[in-house]
């Protein structure tokens, strides 16, 4: 971990309407991240924003030390970053946190992500893909048009790539289901209005993979109550998985107690809190105490 | 010119010079060692302490508001015999001091806190903070009336040896006349200020932003406040006072140090460059040096036309 006030930027790409790339250089940060680390960002000195932004590791280059965060537009500091310009830079803190734990070899992997939730989740596919291992991903949004990075995630998910499935629909929403094809390793989405893939909440998806019993580590990340879920059917099929959350964050560190989640264990019956920033942001989704 | 003089004196504790930690902002130390020498700091104050552990608040705990955050944590620590065995072992090895922030449900707890840290080899002072706005109890119920925050200063005086400092809150309408009392009371040192009551409403939601609905405010924007806290403080006790309160930049810590702080306290600056103690700390060597001031001391206070 190490804290970089001057980190530059290389690139701002566009994605969506409301989602945006950047990438930069930072060697030491691409040499150590792990897959589901985050970063600490200070988007502009001074007093506006105040606070950094947590935001994972989207991607990293370890050769050319380049990093990228995967970002979506929702208040004042992601407003401003997506001013940020090639040739500006960005103060960081990380890599941070807990990331997830690697598969077994040869573990059957599903990866599921609910909008940005692939930020993180692309990062562990690189790192899955660079292994030999070629999970299966579950891409979820509201629209087609949201849908992020599907055709960068087929070409990492070797061979898994479902034209007909991808290919936008018009007139006929919610006819496809996103087939279960027998490839190892496939691509699947599912959009809430039906425009693209299955119609209907990404965990769908996840069920009807469950239910083929042929997975055996899930990995996800997503709006709580996608999590929520997902860990409600691991627990009901008793597979493995892990969940990246998302809490307001101060210090980043483990210094401040801002970014409490709830969690099983620890010296009471009913819930302890631990740090997202420090114990987390992974947490094995059988350790999550969910809220409502 | 020669290095000026950045040694003051606390309490009767002798500090190498006058940048300190705010208590709940620094953890327990080890979290920044990644950013700082802990060694340069004038003292560690560590997050406040009670008997037992604490789980403290639902969340959201936190909230950016214009130029400051709200916090409401409510005290979450491993309680007292937790951070002896596993957090103060390791922190003690700094040539720092280690000013533990004690908190209590009752007088009686706080004094029972006070005697275990005393028992403790090598803590430096304790801070009593009767000023959380963030807790039911041992927080405001003491520091809001000048009678309850002299007993409970009084309790913690009878219960240790150690240098006591006494955290006031600015939730009061007279913070003068509580710093007075408990000055009276036996406090050897008074930190200023703990942070102000506040509220922030989501409008899509409709429902308040914290889950414990109000917090407390922090950061630039209370800066004002704290200083005017201090201001008035130091024109009626003689007790030496820590000012904290929005600083970022050596600057800030110098309007405290003038209006009357012999030190300060650097807290939500933590958050924006885990660096800010140090960078505060040589802000104000160079400007020392540039005013050619040879002592520290010369300024506190210096803001004052009696
Ligand atoms: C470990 C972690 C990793 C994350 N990774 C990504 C990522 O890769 N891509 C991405 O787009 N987003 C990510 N997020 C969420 C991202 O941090 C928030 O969207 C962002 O902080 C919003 O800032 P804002 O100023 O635009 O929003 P505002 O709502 O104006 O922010 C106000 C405050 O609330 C906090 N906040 C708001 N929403 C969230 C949230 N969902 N989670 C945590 N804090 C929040 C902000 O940090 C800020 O302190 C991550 C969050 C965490 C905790
Ligand atoms: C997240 C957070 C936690 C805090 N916890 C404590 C605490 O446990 N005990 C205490 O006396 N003050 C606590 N404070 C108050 C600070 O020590 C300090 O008095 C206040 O934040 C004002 O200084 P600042 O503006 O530099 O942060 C806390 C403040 C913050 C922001
Ligand atoms: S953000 Fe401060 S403890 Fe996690």
């Amino acid at each position: 971990m190490g804290y970089f006030p001057a980190v530059e930027i290389l690139q701002q790409e566009k994605l969506t309407a409301d989602c945006f790339r950047i990438s930069l250089i930072c060697p030491q940060i691409a040499g150590s991240a792990r897959p589901g680390q985050f970063l600490h960002v200070k988007i502009n000195p001074g007093l506006e924003p105040l606070l950094r932004r947590p935001f994972s590791v989207h991607a990293v280059n370890r050769e050319t030390g380049e990093i990228a965060l995967l970002y979506r537009v929702v208040g004042r500091g992601t407003r401003l970053l997506a001013q940020k310009r090639k040739g500006d830079s960005l103060d960081l803190i990380g890599p941070l946190g807990r990331g997830f734990d690697l598969p077994a070899a040869g573990q059957r992997v599903a990866l599921v992500a609910g909008g940005i939730g692939i930020a993180p989740l692309y990062f562990l596919l690189q790192t899955l893909a660079g292994a030999g291992n070629s999970p299966d991903v579950l891409l979820g949004a509201r629209t087609a048009q949201e849908l992020l990075l599907v055709r960068k995630v087929q070409e990492l998910v070797n061979g898994g790539v479902l034209k007909e499935q991808l290919s936008i629909k018009k007139g006929r929403p919610g006819s496809h289901n996103g087939s279960l094809s027998t490839f190892p390793g496939r691509v699947m989405v599912a959009t809430d209005d039906g425009s693209c893939g299955h119609r209907g909440p990404v965990t769908d998806l996840l069920a009807g993979l469950l239910a083929e019993e042929k997975v055996e580590m899930v990995y996800a990340c997503g709006p709580a109550a996608m999590l929520k879920v997902v860990a409600s059917l691991l627990e009901r099929y008793g597979v493995d998985g892990e969940v990246s959350l998302e809490e307001r964050m101060g210090c980043g560190i483990g210094a401040c107690l801002s970014c409490v989640c709830k969690t099983r264990g620890g010296n009471r019956q009913d819930f302890s809190y631990r740090r997202v920033c420090l114990e987390g942001p992974v947490f094995k989704a059988r350790d999550v105490v969910w809220g409502d | 010119m020669k290095k000026p003089n950045l040694a003051v004196e606390i309490a009767g504790l002798k500090l190498k010079n006058p940048v300190l930690t705010a208590s709940g902002t620094f953890g327990f130390g080890a979290e920044y060692t990644p950013f700082l020498d802990l060694n340069r700091l004038g003292a560690v104050v560590v997050k406040s302490l009670t008997l037992k552990p604490r789980e403290g608040n639902p969340t959201p705990r936190l909230v950016e508001t214009p130029a400051g955050i709200l916090n409401s944590i409510g005290l979450q620590n491993p309680g007292v015999d937790s951070f002896l065995t596993e957090h103060f072992p390791s922190l003690r090895q700094f040539a720092t001091p280690v000013i533990v922030s004690i908190a209590g449900n009752t007088v009686e707890e706080y004094a029972a806190v006070a005697e275990k840290l005393s028992r403790a080899a090598g803590i430096a002072a304790l801070e009593v903070n009767i000023s959380c706005p963030n807790v039911e109890q041992g927080g405001l119920q003491f520091g809001a009336d000048p009678a309850g925050a002299a007993e409970v200063t009084r309790a913690v005086k009878g219960a240790t040896g150690l240098p006591v400092i006494v955290k006031l809150s600015p939730n009061v309408t007279s913070i003068a006349e509580i710093a007075w009392a408990v000055a009276e009371a036996g406090a050897d040192a008074l930190s200023l200020i703990n942070t102000l009551t506040g509220m922030a409403i989501d409008v899509h939601r409709r429902r308040p932003v914290l889950g414990n609905l109000t917090g407390g405010l922090s950061g630039p924007a209370v800066r004002p406040v704290a200083v005017r806290a201090v201001w008035e403080v130091y024109r009626v006790v003689r007790v030496p006072i820590i000012g904290m309160g929005g600083i970022v930049c050596a600057a800030d810590a110098l309007e405290f140090i003038l209006a009357g702080a012999r030190a300060v306290a650097v807290g939500t600056a933590n958050f924006l460059n885990p660096r800010a103690t140090i960078e505060i700390l040589e802000g104000i060597e160079h400007y020392l040096e540039e005013n050619e001031i040879a002592d520290i001391n010369e300024l506190v206070g210096a803001a004052h036309i009696f």
